[in-house]
């Protein structure tokens, strides 16, 4: 296991895309000393900021305050990186496999236009989870995302699949222009949820505001939430789906677009 | 000063191909030996072969236009060429719509030092000129957008042809522009009615007797009389229609006798009568412009991949949109112009793009005579000016072409001739049409070639002969005598100049703009014209009456 821990939080914001298990297996501590990382416009070499110990593998750890190191696992393919502190923007962006675990928060950009692997942030994340960059038509387009505490705008931006849970509170435009994919939101969210959302699916298991253009259709337990709800159990989410407990209220939208999307609000018994 | 010893010098201008030869440097001009002190620097070219620098006849690299582009399309510059801050060379991005600095910093780096910025539309030109001196590496010139004027079109209404040409001349001038540019003539006017011009013989909206072809007819003759040193320089209408050869022909005709530039004739020699029947016409069209020895015209060939689309062409940008459904950007340019922007992608799956990309290269091997089509991409129209090594290659290997057209899909391969075109290019056939050709038909006449008295402007590659792909990584750049680019990688950055012209214009023609301008215009006259003072490194050019 290779053992990276930042010695102080740069001054401005320092690019390491260099931080992934792709990039770090196959090289000597030496090598992965020298890898070039940028601090402003600056090119510096990783060991000004980082110690680096252990040995090169697919499993890396990462120590200290993270939030202004950009681009940590970018366009990771495999293997496991550890981050125990905050992860600054951009982490994971464009990921293809393996896994994050953050032990932290985590910035914006947070997975945007991943497309496969497994992120898990103990605490809260940034605006633009999962969302496709500026100007891009198509954001996530697979894998999993999942936060425990809070999160922050426009998650799940353009998102076409894949799966976004949110444990707690979730800001304005979740899921805008959603393609396709799904949105858990454990604690509901802000205004504009499912805002241009084409396709795909909202969960909320707390009641939220609606846009005027997404009409009520339903009230039932989809079969296919059965399905799902085993899925996330093994990342251990619990997402309700016996009609004992509670069902969805089923809302379509979002009319404006016109989009064929979904939004699902739970509703417990009693 | 500078000598280059021993490099194999193709220099079509004055007749030298492939020979070995010294070439003597100073003060930034090519001079004789006699001129040169001993113990100059001496750059040892044996075995290389040694161009002049490559001149772009017709691209977007500044203005609003382009940087609207460059707005339009963040998710490409993150995927761009990154130039970081290094010495005295700026950083920027690369990419479909490359910034300012980088944008000379890519072009000298292939061996190109002159470029032509084809369209500017007089309101936006100081904008245009701010970007341009920020382009450094290679020398520039502009053309002014004309064809959609309305203080020209309304005197051609009015039969005032002797004023229209004062007018134009002001114009030209205001913009510090080199030349005459017309897009779609008439058609960006009658597309603020939401229409636009298909056929040269009707009257266009708004108008009761002007005509597409009066618009063509009136500006070349505008451009001969002013002896402009570039003749006017046309992209014609139809641009991407299906069937549109007619029209081509049809605007040869219109041309007949006058100079003119046809721009990206590409986009201008499809047959058929829809996107389901589009066809290859590069072979007519290449017939009626070999028999039309006044003209000159630039390929405007297609690459596959990512492009974005730019042009004062409006109504044919709307129409882009619709048929892709993505981005669109339109700009309406006040009295003088439109402009329209779409993302787009060629993809060789796709018949129409597969015709497109054949007809760019047809037109290049069709066309006999090197002399009167220059290699261009219409830049970001068609493909990106940094990958033109791309197209030598297959001009100068007829084998590996054809690999290329196998791989298109069997109903494209039905309706082009490329896979029947044998000819290769010969290295100095690719000196003519990327410099020696562009250079005499700007009328640039220190561009082009090695003479005694020609700029300085030196391209030296590494031999290769066969291979096409060499024009991507020259050896040495000499810029005005400076050595700018050394084993690919730029190490000195020198400005360039901006050629400019002052045709003859009678003064009063002024009180005769003002107070139309003034009634129309939404700023005020005095700040329209571009102050020559805006200009950091302007030559200009005063033609001969």
């Amino acid at each position: 296991m290779l053992r990276l821990t930042l010695q102080e939080t740069p001054s401005v914001p320092l690019e390491a895309d260099v931080l992934s298990p792709d990039m770090l297996a196959p090289l000597t501590i030496e090598a992965i000393r020298a890898l070039p990382v940028y601090l402003g416009k600056r090119q510096r070499r990783l060991a000004d900021f980082f110690a680096v110990g252990g040995e090169a593998g697919d499993e890396i750890e990462i120590h200290g305050d993270l939030a202004r190191v950009k681009w940590i696992g970018r366009a990771m393919t495999r293997g496991v990186l550890r981050i125990y502190g905050d992860a600054g923007m951009h982490l994971a962006s464009a990921m293809q496999g393996g896994t994050v675990d953050v032990f932290g928060n985590a910035g914006d950009w947070l997975g945007a236009e991943m497309s496969g692997g497994v992120i898990h942030v103990r605490g809260n994340a940034g605006g633009q989870v999962g969302a496709a960059y500026r100007g891009a038509p198509t954001g996530m387009r697979d894998g999993v995302i999942l936060i425990d505490g809070a999160a922050g705008l426009e998650v799940g931006m353009r998102m076409k699949r894949g799966t976004i849970v949110v444990g707690g509170p979730v800001r304005d435009f979740a899921g805008l222009q959603m393609k396709g994919g799904t949105i858990v939101l454990g604690q509901g969210a802000e205004l504009r949820t499912g805002a241009w959302m084409n396709r795909g699916t909202i969960i909320s298991l707390q009641p939220i505001p609606l846009l005027p253009t997404f009409s009520y259709a339903a009230t039932y337990n989809p079969t296919f939430l059965r399905l799902y709800a085993r899925r996330l159990a093994t990342l251990g989410c619990v997402l309700p789906y016996d009609e004992r407990q509670g069902s969805y209220q089923r809302y379509t939208g979002d009319a404006a677009v016109p989009g064929r999307g979904e939004i699902l609000v739970w509703r417990p018994n009693g | 000063m500078l000598r280059v010893t021993g490099g194999t010098v193709y220099d079509p201008a004055n007749g030298v191909d492939g020979l070995v030869q010294d070439l003597y440097i100073a003060n930034g001009r090519i001079v004789d030996a006699s001129a040169i002190a001993d113990g100059a620097r001496t750059i040892d070219a044996t075995g290389m072969i040694v161009m002049p620098g490559g001149v772009d006849v017709h691209t977007h690299v500044a203005g609003g236009a382009l940087n609207f582009a460059r707005g339009l399309v963040p998710e490409n510059q993150r995927a761009a060429r990154k130039f970081l801050h290094r010495g005295d060379r700026r950083a920027g991005l690369g990419g479909m719509t490359p910034t300012t600095f980088a944008t000379g910093y890519l072009y000298a780096g292939m061996g190109w030092t002159t470029v032509n910025e084809a369209a500017v539309p007089v309101l936006s030109a100081r904008h245009t000129h701010e970007e341009l001196h920020d382009i450094p590496l290679v020398d520039k010139t502009s053309l002014v957008l004309m064809a959609n004027n309305e203080f020209v079109l309304d005197l051609l209404e009015a039969g005032e042809a002797e004023r229209a040409r004062h007018v134009v001349s002001w114009l030209v001038w205001a913009a510090k522009g080199y030349g005459i540019k017309a897009v779609n003539p008439g058609g960006v006017e009658a597309w603020k009615w939401g229409k636009n011009a298909n056929t040269l013989h009707a009257p266009i909206e708004g108008y009761k007797t002007v005509t597409p072809a009066m618009i063509i007819e009136g500006l070349a003759t505008i451009a001969d009389d002013l002896q402009l040193p570039h003749p006017v320089h046309l992209h014609c209408n139809n641009l991407g229609v299906p069937g549109n050869f007619a029209t081509t022909i049809e605007t040869m005709n219109v041309l007949q006798g006058h100079r003119a530039h046809l721009a990206h004739l590409q986009f201008h020699a499809y047959g058929g009568d829809d996107w389901t029947t589009m066809r290859s016409e590069s072979a007519r069209v290449a017939e009626a412009f070999t028999a039309n020895p006044t003209l000159t015209a630039d390929a405007g060939a297609v690459l596959f991949g990512d492009a974005v689309t730019i042009t004062a062409d409006g109504p044919w940008q709307h129409l882009l949109y619709q048929l892709t459904g993505r981005k669109w950007g339109n700009l309406d340019v006040e009295n003088e112009t439109g402009c329209g922007i779409v993302p787009y992608v060629y993809k060789d799956r796709n018949l129409v793009n597969a015709v497109q990309w054949a007809v760019g290269l047809e037109l290049l091997l069709l066309i006999d005579d090197p002399w009167r089509i220059f290699l261009t991409t219409d830049h970001p129209n068609g493909g990106c000016f940094w990958r033109y090594p791309e197209i030598i290659h297959m001009l100068m290997n007829a084998e590996f072409r054809r690999e290329q057209v196998q791989q298109l899909p069997e109903k494209a391969r039905q309706r082009i001739v490329l896979a029947d075109l044998d000819r290769e290019y010969t290295l100095s056939e690719v000196a003519i049409i990327t410099s020696a050709g562009p250079a005499r038909s700007l009328g640039l006449s220190r561009k082009g070639h090695l003479g005694v008295g020609a700029d300085a402007d030196i391209t030296i590659y590494p031999s290769r002969p066969d291979h096409g792909f060499l024009f991507s990584y020259p050896r040495y750049v000499i810029k005005g005598g400076a050595i700018v680019v050394e084993e690919g990688d730029v190490r000195e950055v020198v400005d360039g100049k901006e050629f400019i012209v002052r045709p003859a214009c009678d003064e009063r023609i002024e009180d005769y703009i003002r107070p139309l301008f003034e009634k129309v215009y939404t700023m005020s006259f005095a700040n329209y014209p571009v102050e020559i003072e805006r200009l950091r490194n302007p030559e200009v050019v005063v033609p001969e009456p």
